[in-house]
C-alpha cells in the first residue's frame, strides 16, 4: 500500500517551493500597501519577514538554553503516585 | 421581563445540579437549553442593576449589567453551550453537573456589581473546577485537583483578606477601578492574579488542566482565567505593573511550550501565553487597549476550546497524549485535523481568523502610545504563538510522522460542537462587527490595512519557516520542563519529611537525656536518702546534742555581731 499522497517526498518538496514562493510574495507585497509605522525600526524593508525570524529562532535558543537546566524525565513526579 | 428577576448564572447553576439527577434525552435537552436560555436572558437584560439588597448587613448587588459584564456573560453561556454540546457522551455523571456549575458561577461572578457576590462566586467557580478536574477519575487526577484546590484556595484567602481591608476601609462593597495605594488592594490584585495564571504560580494551571477527562479540560480553559481577565479589566485598568507581568506570561508561555511533549499541556502553557496579551493590554490601559483585551478574552475562548476540543477527540479516540506517541492522525481524523488547525490559526492571529481582529488592537495600543519595547515584545511573541501552538500543536498530533494509529473521527456530538466553533472562528474574522459593538468602548479600529495584513503574515509565515528550518532542535522527547510547583511539589515535601526526622531525633536525644539525667537524680537521691543514707540514718543524742549546742552559739554570734 503505499503511502498518503499529502507525506510523499515528491509532495514534500513542493509545499516547500510553494512556502517559499508565499514567503518572497509576502514581503513583495509590502510595496503595495500604504504604511503608517509608529516606530523607525517598522520603516525598515521586511521587518515583519526578519524580525520574526529572528525573534522565533531567538525564544527557540533560549528554550533549548533553559532546558539544559530544567528538564528531567517525565517520570519525575510519579513517585507521588505511591499514596494515591 | 424575565432578565429582570431570572439570573442567568443561577439558571446555568440549577440546570448543572439538576443533570445530576436527570437521564437521556431530559438531561441532553437541560444541558443544551439551559445555556441557550442564559444567553438569551443576557442579550435581554437592559444595562444597570437588575437585583439589589443587603446580606449580612452589606450592600450586595448580585446582578448588574454593563457592556463589559454582558460582553463576558455573552461568551461565558456560549461556551457553556458548545461545552455541554461537546461533553453529551461523557460518561462520568459528575463533571457534566460540576462543569455548569462552574459555568454558572462564572457568570455570576461577571454579572456581580459588589465584591461580595464576586467573592462567593469566586470561590463557587474554585470548588466546581476542582470537581471536574476530580471527575476524570484517575489518581493522578485526584492529586492534581488537590494542588489546584490548594492555590485557588490561597488566591481566595488573599482575594478575601484584601476585599475585608477594602470594604473597611472606604465602607463600600462596590466593585469599583482601584488604585495600588493600600495593602488591601494589592491582596485584592494578587488574588485576581492568582487565577489568571500570573507568575509566581502559572504551573497550576499546566499541572491541573492537563488530567482533567477530554473534555473536562474543554470547560476549564474558558472560565477561570478569563474572569480573571475581567476583574482586572474592571478594576485595574491602566496598571502599569500588569504590562510587564503580562509580557512574563506571554514568553513563559511560549518557552515552556515550546518544550512540552503532551499535547495538551502545550495548550494549557499557550492559555498563560494568550491571557499575558490580555494582561499586557490591561495594563496599557488606553480605550483601545482595553478593548484588545476583552475583545482577545471572547475569541480567545472560541478558539482555545476548539484546540481543546481537537486534542479531547484524539485523546478520546486515542486514549494518547504525548506528541512522542501520536503523529500522522490527519488521515483517519481529517475532520479533527481540519478544527484543530482552524483553531490554531485562529489562536496565531491569522488574517481572516477572530484572534486576527482582537489581538491586532491590543499590538495598536501599544504603538499608538508609543511603548516601543511593549510593540516589539508583543510583535515577537504573535510570532511565538504560531511556533509554539499554531504550528506545533498540528504538527506533531496530525502530521510528523506515521503512528501507526488509525483512530475514527469522534461522535456526531463532538464533531458539530468542534464545526460550531469553527464556523465563530472564521464567522468573527471575517464579520466583526458584531463582537466590536459588544466592546466596551467605540475607538472605529479598522483590523483590515494592507499594511496590517502584509506585516502580520510576514511575522507568522516566517515563523513558520523557523519553525521547519530548526525542526531538529524541537523534536519531542520524553521529558517535562520544572516550574514553579516544584517548589510545592518535590521541596516542600522534602523539607516536612527532613522536618518531621530532624524532630523525631532531638525527641530521641531529649528523651535519652531525660532518662539519663533521671537516673544520675535516682542514685544521689539514694546516696543522700537512702535506708542507709546520711540523712536517713538514727542519730545518736550525744550528737543532736552537739548540733543544739553549736545552732544556739551560732545564735549568739549572729545577736551580738
Amino acid at each position: 500500500m503505499s503511502d498518503h499522497w499529502l507525506v510523499r517526498p515528491a509532495t514534500i518538496r513542493l509545499l516547500w517551493r510553494v512556502f517559499i514562493a508565499v514567503l518572497a510574495l509576502t514581503v513583495l507585497a509590502e510595496f503595495l500597501v500604504e504604511h503608517h509605522p509608529h516606530f523607525r525600526i517598522e520603516a525598515v524593508a521586511g521587518f515583519g519577514a526578519w524580525y520574526g525570524f529572528l525573534a522565533c529562532a531567538g525564544m527557540i535558543l533560549f528554550a533549548k538554553g533553559l532546558a539544559v537546566f530544567l528538564k528531567r524525565a517525565d517520570t519525575y513526579y510519579e513517585e507521588e503516585s505511591r499514596d494515591g | 421581563m424575565a432578565s429582570a428577576w431570572l439570573h442567568p448564572g443561577l439558571l446555568v447553576i440549577a440546570a448543572g445540579l439538576a443533570l445530576a439527577l436527570l437521564r437521556g434525552r431530559a438531561r441532553d435537552a437541560v444541558a443544551l437549553l439551559a445555556p441557550l436560555a442564559a444567553l438569551w436572558l443576557v442579550l435581554a437584560a437592559p444595562a444597570g442593576v437588575a437585583w439589589s439588597g443587603t446580606w449580612l448587613g452589606f450592600e450586595v448587588r448580585p446582578l448588574a449589567y454593563d457592556a463589559l459584564s454582558r460582553l463576558f456573560a455573552v461568551i461565558f453561556a456560549i461556551m457553556a453551550f458548545a461545552g455541554g454540546l461537546y461533553a453529551l457522551n461523557q460518561k462520568s455523571r459528575l463533571e457534566l453537573p460540576a462543569a455548569y456549575v462552574y459555568a454558572g458561577a462564572a457568570i455570576g461572578a461577571v454579572l456581580a456589581g459588589d465584591l461580595v457576590t464576586l467573592f462567593v462566586c469566586w470561590e463557587l467557580m474554585a470548588v466546581g473546577s476542582t470537581l471536574v478536574i476530580w471527575s476524570a477519575g484517575s489518581g493522578a487526577a485526584y492529586r492534581a485537583s488537590m494542588r489546584y484546590l490548594a492555590i485557588h484556595l490561597l488566591g481566595g484567602v488573599l482575594l478575601f483578606a484584601g476585599i475585608a481591608g477594602h470594604v473597611a476601609a472606604t465602607g463600600s462593597t462596590g466593585f469599583e477601578r482601584m488604585a495600588l495605594d493600600s495593602p488591601a488592594h494589592w491582596l485584592i490584585l494578587a488574588g485576581f492574579l492568582v487565577n489568571a495564571g500570573a507568575p509566581p504560580l502559572s504551573a497550576w494551571l499546566p499541572d491541573a488542566y492537563p488530567e482533567a477527562s477530554w473534555s473536562g479540560m474543554v470547560f476549564l480553559s474558558a472560565f477561570t482565567t478569563k474572569t480573571a481577565v475581567y476583574v482586572l479589566l474592571r478594576g485595574f485598568p491602566g496598571t502599569e505593573l500588569l504590562v510587564w507581568v503580562g509580557l512574563f506570561m506571554v514568553f513563559y508561555g511560549i518557552v515552556y511550550a515550546l518544550l512540552e511533549n503532551d499535547m495538551r499541556r502545550i495548550l494549557a502553557y499557550s492559555i498563560v501565553n494568550q491571557v499575558g496579551f490580555m494582561v499586557a493590554g490591561i495594563g496599557i490601559g488606553t480605550e483601545m487597549a482595553l478593548n484588545g483585551a476583552a475583545a482577545h478574552a471572547f475569541t480567545h475562548i472560541i478558539y482555545k476550546a476548539l484546540l481543546l476540543m481537537s486534542a479531547g477527540s484524539v485523546l478520546y479516540a486515542t486514549q494518547k497524549r504525548k506528541c512522542t506517541d501520536l503523529g500522522g492522525l490527519f488521515r483517519t481524523m481529517p475532520l479533527t485535523a481540519f478544527c484543530g488547525i482552524i483553531g490554531a490559526l485562529s489562536i496565531s492571529s491569522f488574517p481572516l481568523t477572530s484572534g486576527f481582529v482582537s489581538k491586532s488592537m491590543i499590538s495598536q495600543a501599544a504603538g499608538d502610545e508609543h511603548l516601543l519595547w511593549v510593540w516589539l515584545a508583543l510583535a515577537a511573541a504573535t510570532a511565538g504563538v504560531f511556533l509554539h501552538a499554531g504550528i506545533k500543536f498540528p504538527w506533531f498530533v496530525f502530521f510528523q510522522k506515521d503512528s501507526g494509529l488509525r483512530p475514527a473521527e469522534p461522535p456526531l456530538n463532538m464533531r458539530l460542537a468542534m464545526l460550531l466553533f469553527a464556523a465563530l472562528c472564521i464567522g468573527l474574522g471575517i464579520f466583526y462587527q458584531p463582537l466590536y459593538a459588544l466592546l466596551p468602548f467605540s475607538t472605529g479600529f479598522v483590523p483590515y490595512t494592507g499594511s496590517h495584513v502584509v506585516v502580520q503574515l510576514e511575522l507568522l509565515l516566517f515563523s513558520g519557516l523557523a519553525f521547519f528550518v530548526m525542526l531538529p532542535m524541537l523534536r519531542r522527547t520524553l521529558t517535562i520542563t520544572l516550574d514553579a510547583d516544584w517548589f510545592y511539589r518535590r521541596l516542600a515535601p522534602v523539607l516536612v519529611t527532613a522536618g518531621f526526622l530532624a524532630l523525631r531525633a532531638m525527641g530521641r536525644t531529649l528523651a535519652m537525656a531525660r532518662d539519663g539525667g533521671m537516673r544520675r537524680i535516682g542514685a544521689a537521691a539514694l546516696a543522700l536518702h537512702g535506708p542507709q543514707a546520711l540523712f536517713a540514718r538514727t542519730w545518736t543524742t550525744g550528737g543532736m546534742a552537739l548540733w543544739a549546742a553549736l545552732l544556739l552559739a551560732g545564735y549568739l554570734l549572729v545577736v551580738y555581731l
